[in-house]
């Protein structure tokens, strides 16, 4: 800590304080632009590259409806579909774990750690293997289960009010116990639903379809503006709970609007692609390096998450001999980052 | 800028979990001058400043402000007369002092509206008052517990409130700073007129800064008034069930506690 | 804040009556012990007569009976050993990071030796039952160090909440590592997940008379370390203020507890939660004394995972329950209470 000399001046105009605002505003213009560029890309480029390669005018047709030979089919009805949802899920994902984090005041407290991922994971698994229920069913049990989950967690760590430390301890407690059940459920399964539970419990965008695709699109257009008008009272939080109370923040109640529509967004997005490893965990903490410290998170979060997805995707399709599943490329992938970041929070003690 | 303001706690009653802090305490809190709660350790007085912020639901009885209860009133609505800086607040990492300040603009903003610049204007303010203006692009990580401490009542003054309660707001810092941070809140006492309340631990710092000097007692109010009036021996032993002496500070003309233990008295007793 | 000292200090009253009562606590939870062991070799998917029993203990296998019952020998002594040296472990781990909630499960070592054991599996093709046991104590040994350094970190040194999270998140990353590997190998995913299930139920004694050597030097390194132990409780200040080495001694102490799950792990899967909630029961029957409750960790945990075993082979029968997913159920129930137990400070 350097304590610095006496200051030389004593004054500030609002002009300097605008100023210095408005400069970071522009940083975070920025990097959201350059972001939603770069998904814009990785959109493209997916759409078109792979086994056929197709020029983006093919790929446009595709969209617009036209009837092209081949591209229809491999583009219209096996990418577009695929790389929508990697798109959308990627954003819910991002926005989920951020709101998390922010709102714990802990960039370890993610969806992935605190069990609501686990939970969704467990129904899913029992849903597919001992129910043998079909993908619609399987989808509202993962919903339903990661909703519960949240609010067991939530409950069981409320004594007197929720403390983030209490909620993340009980949180890691109950994703131990759900993911024995998951090992369990799944030690019991034949072959055939074993491969399909696993892809699921790995995440994977293979054999997307737009039934898929259209729940998560839908929760995102409803879920993510109430997160969003929720974020100033979220960054208030941060100053901690007594702190953000005396500046007129409703703490339990943003707390239960924050955790039902962040859970939400996580559980269909998990429905449909599976717990994608870490995009929930790591998009928060990225976004938080380039967007700078001070800002809202939600939108570059979302952001990152989305082209995290949509990347990791394309590199597990293509770059190797083994077409992995995505999930499995962003575990591997985050794996390190997700052990630097243990490293850096514990040493700084902090947030974001 | 005059304070007709009105914060009086009736009958108050308030705990946590099964344990009762506060049973049946009324105080009416003097505006315009700063007062200061003093009490022995768990006496209730940072569960009092909690409750009169509306951060504790009371058990009975209520904190009632301009004639309405704090519990009926919107949050924001509160948070725009009354503020409160609690002990330990948590800055986010790498957040820059004037943002920071700048969080105290909550109450002020609605769901989506655009930062004013009334809001510019008021953190320039709270920055110039605590001589932290310096300080307005460093991370607050970077700062020493002095100036963090400065920063986070520039917060609270940009929330602009004109009764500002304090919980122990000089814990962990050195005597020097400790006097630096209570004639601040005197400054600002004076020159704004704000009402101030603050929770603090020494007696004697208490004693000088306080116009009123408020004695906790297991949750409820054993004595309130001028220091002079307050800090007798007769009430530290009450209060903390300790012998001392009184004495007047021969630097400010106000009382002295000087503590006696089992050993070292000089003099008759 | 140094971190908080090891919970459930008795008052002086108490802790008297609790001294004179810990030697006959030991002998009960032996006698115990004895009792159980006896079900799990006479309980299983085959009902068996006592005598059959008795007479299998004898060394007989003529029969199916007998037979059924000689298999489930080698089972009982594999429960009862993990049991023991996970209790013990547990304890020990407890002890060393002054922390209630160490366990080699919460820490994420299990997941260190699982890693390391798929690892080994899947590129040089490891089969051999010592093999397993070095690959997965040097996994195990790898993340314990890891998790305690990166959970010790910053302020405060090691708290509750900072190592149970050092220890989720690494053993998120090690889990995706783990499928990582298993998924593009077809051919041994279905052995790799079943073993990533603990359970007892491939006991034999060959297995076991592998694993017993390094057991044995967790078990003296642990007990030796109780005396440590006790004055480490106090906080490494005060502990090297009355004459500890305090890095050795911790060294010593982490690295048998460290020696014994990782050796059980090896040869059972993952078992999680017994050495968290052992040490806990124990420190309510006797006291803090590490001399104390060590050994009675070590018979606890032993009689924790032998009856949980036999409970798997009832509740489901003619399948079986394994142990690791038993003790999962009813450990995290029991994590969170002493979470909630905690004063908010402490975590």
């Amino acid at each position: 800590m350097t304590a610095l000399q006496a200051p030389p001046r004593l004054g500030i105009t609002a002009g300097e304080i605008a100023q210095g605002r408005r400069r970071r505003t522009a940083r975070r213009r920025l990097v959201v632009g350059v972001l939603a560029a770069l998904i814009v890309a990785a959109f493209i480029v997916s759409l078109c590259v792979g086994q056929t390669t197709y020029s983006p005018r093919e790929v446009l047709g595709v969209i617009l409806g036209q009837d092209i030979d081949g591209a229809s089919f491999t583009v219209g009805r096996l990418r577009l579909p695929r790389a929508t949802l990697a798109v959308i899920a990627g954003l819910c994902f991002g926005i989920g774990g951020v709101t998390f984090q922010t709102m714990l005041r802990n960039p370890l407290a993610s969806p992935d750690i605190i069990g609501i991922s686990a939970g969704a994971s467990a129904a899913a698994a029992f849903a597919i293997i001992t129910l043998g229920l079909g993908a619609t069913q399987v989808s509202i049990f993962a919903i339903i289960a990661g909703l519960g989950i949240a609010l067991l967690v939530y409950g069981l760590s409320f004594k007197g009010g929720v403390v983030g430390t209490r909620l993340i301890l009980i949180g890691i407690g109950i994703a131990a116990m759900l993911d024995s059940l998951t090992a369990y459920v799944l030690s019991k399964a034949a072959q055939w639903d074993l491969q399909e539970a696993s892809r699921w419990l790995t995440g994977s965008l293979n054999g997307a379809r737009w039934s898929e695709v259209v729940p998560v699109a839908i929760a995102l257009a409803v879920l993510a503006p109430v997160l969003l008008t929720q974020s100033r009272n979220l960054s208030t939080s941060q100053l901690g709970d007594d702190a953000a109370a005396a500046l007129g923040v409703r703490v339990e109640r943003t707390r239960i609007i924050v955790i039902i529509a962040a859970v939400g967004l996580i559980a269909f997005a998990t429905a449909a692609a599976g717990p994608i490893a870490f995009v929930a965990f790591l998009s928060g903490p990225i976004a938080a390096r380039i967007v700078g410290p001070g800002a809202s998170l939600l939108i570059p979060s979302a952001l990152v998450g989305s082209l995290l997805v949509v990347t990791a995707d394309f590199l597990g399709q293509y770059a190797f001999n083994v077409r992995y599943p995505v999930g499995v490329i962003t575990g591997v992938l985050g794996a390190p980052y997700l052990v630097y970041l243990i490293v850096r929070t514990n040493r700084s003690g902090g947030s974001l | 800028m005059t304070t007709a303001h009105t914060l009086n706690a009736l009958d108050l009653t308030v705990g946590y979990g099964d344990r009762t802090v506060v049973e049946g305490l009324d105080l009416q809190v003097p505006m315009g001058g700063i007062s200061v709660i003093v009490g022995a350790n768990a006496c209730g007085k940072s569960t009092l400043l909690r409750a009169m912020s509306r951060l504790l639901a009371p058990r009975g009885g209520q904190v009632v402000l301009d004639g309405r209860a704090v519990h009926q009133t919107p949050a924001k609505e509160l948070a725009r007369t009354l503020g409160l800086l609690p002990q330990s607040p948590t800055a986010p990492e790498g957040i820059t002092v004037a943002d920071l300040v700048g969080r105290g603009r909550h109450p002020h903003q609605g769901l989506f509206s655009r930062w004013t610049p009334a809001d510019d204007q008021a953190v320039a303010d709270a920055l110039t008052a605590t001589e932290t203006a310096a300080l307005a692009d460093r991370p607050v990580d970077e700062l020493s517990g002095g100036q963090r401490q400065r920063v986070w009542i520039a917060m609270a003054l940009a929330q602009q409130t004109d009764i500002l309660l304090l919980d122990e707001p000089t814990t962990f810092l050195d005597v020097s700073h400790q006097l630096e941070v209570l004639d601040l809140l005197t400054d600002l006492n004076r020159s704004r007129g704000t009402t101030i309340v603050i929770v603090l631990h020494d007696l004697n710092l208490a004693a000088r800064y306080a116009d009123h000097l408020i004695a906790l007692t297991d949750g409820r109010v054993h004595a309130l008034g001028t220091p002079a009036e307050v800090l007798t021996e007769d009430t530290i032993r009450a209060v903390f069930g300790l012998d001392s002496r009184v004495v007047v500070d021969p630097t400010s003309n106000k009382p002295l506690m000087l503590p006696l233990g089992r050993h070292h008295t000089t003099t008759e007793r | 804040m140094p971190p908080s000292a090891p919970p459930a200090v008795a008052a002086p009253a108490t802790a008297r009556g609790l001294r004179r009562l810990r030697p006959l606590w030991l002998v009960i939870a032996l006698a115990v012990l004895g009792a159980v062991a006896f079900a799990s070799v006479g309980i299983g998917s085959r009902d068996v007569s006592l005598a059959d029993v008795i007479a299998a203990l004898g060394g007989s296998t003529d029969g199916f009976n007998e037979a059924a019952v000689a298999k489930r020998i080698p089972r009982t002594l594999l429960a009862v050993l993990a049991g023991a040296a996970l209790g013990l472990s547990g304890a020990v781990m407890q002890g060393v990071t002054r922390n209630p909630l160490a366990d080699p499960g919460i820490l994420g070592v299990n997941t260190g030796a699982s890693l390391a054991v798929v690892t080994a599996i899947a590129t040089v093709g490891l089969s051999s039952a010592t093999g397993y046991i070095w690959v997965a104590i040097a996994g195990a040994s790898v993340t314990a160090v890891f998790v305690y350094v990166v959970g010790s970190l910053g302020r405060g040194g090691a708290t509750p909440l900072k190592l149970a999270l050092a220890g989720a998140a690494t053993s998120a990353a090690l889990t995706s590592l783990i499928s990582a590997v298993v998924l593009p190998r077809g051919d041994i995913s279905g052995s790799v997940r079943s073993w990533l299930i603990g359970g007892v139920g491939g006991g034999t004694f060959s297995s076991i008379s592998q694993v017993l050597p390094f057991l044995a030097v967790g078990l003296l390194l642990s007990l030796l370390s109780a005396r440590s132990l006790n004055s480490l409780a106090l906080g490494d200040e005060l502990a090297a203020g009355l004459g500890e080495r305090v890095a050795v001694a911790r060294g010593l102490a982490a690295f048998g507890a460290v020696l014994l799950c990782g050796a059980v792990t090896a040869v059972t899967g993952p078992i999680g939660f017994v050495g968290l909630v052992v040490p806990h029961a124990c420190r309510l029957l006797i006291g803090v004394d590490h001399r104390w409750l060590l050994p009675l960790s070590a018979v606890l945990g032993a009689i924790l995972l032998t009856s949980t075993d036999v409970l798997g082979r009832i509740v489901a029968r003619p399948e079986e329950i394994d142990v690791g997913i038993i003790t999962a159920l009813v450990g995290a129930p029991f994590f969170i209470y002493i979470v909630r137990r905690q004063k908010v400070r402490e975590l």
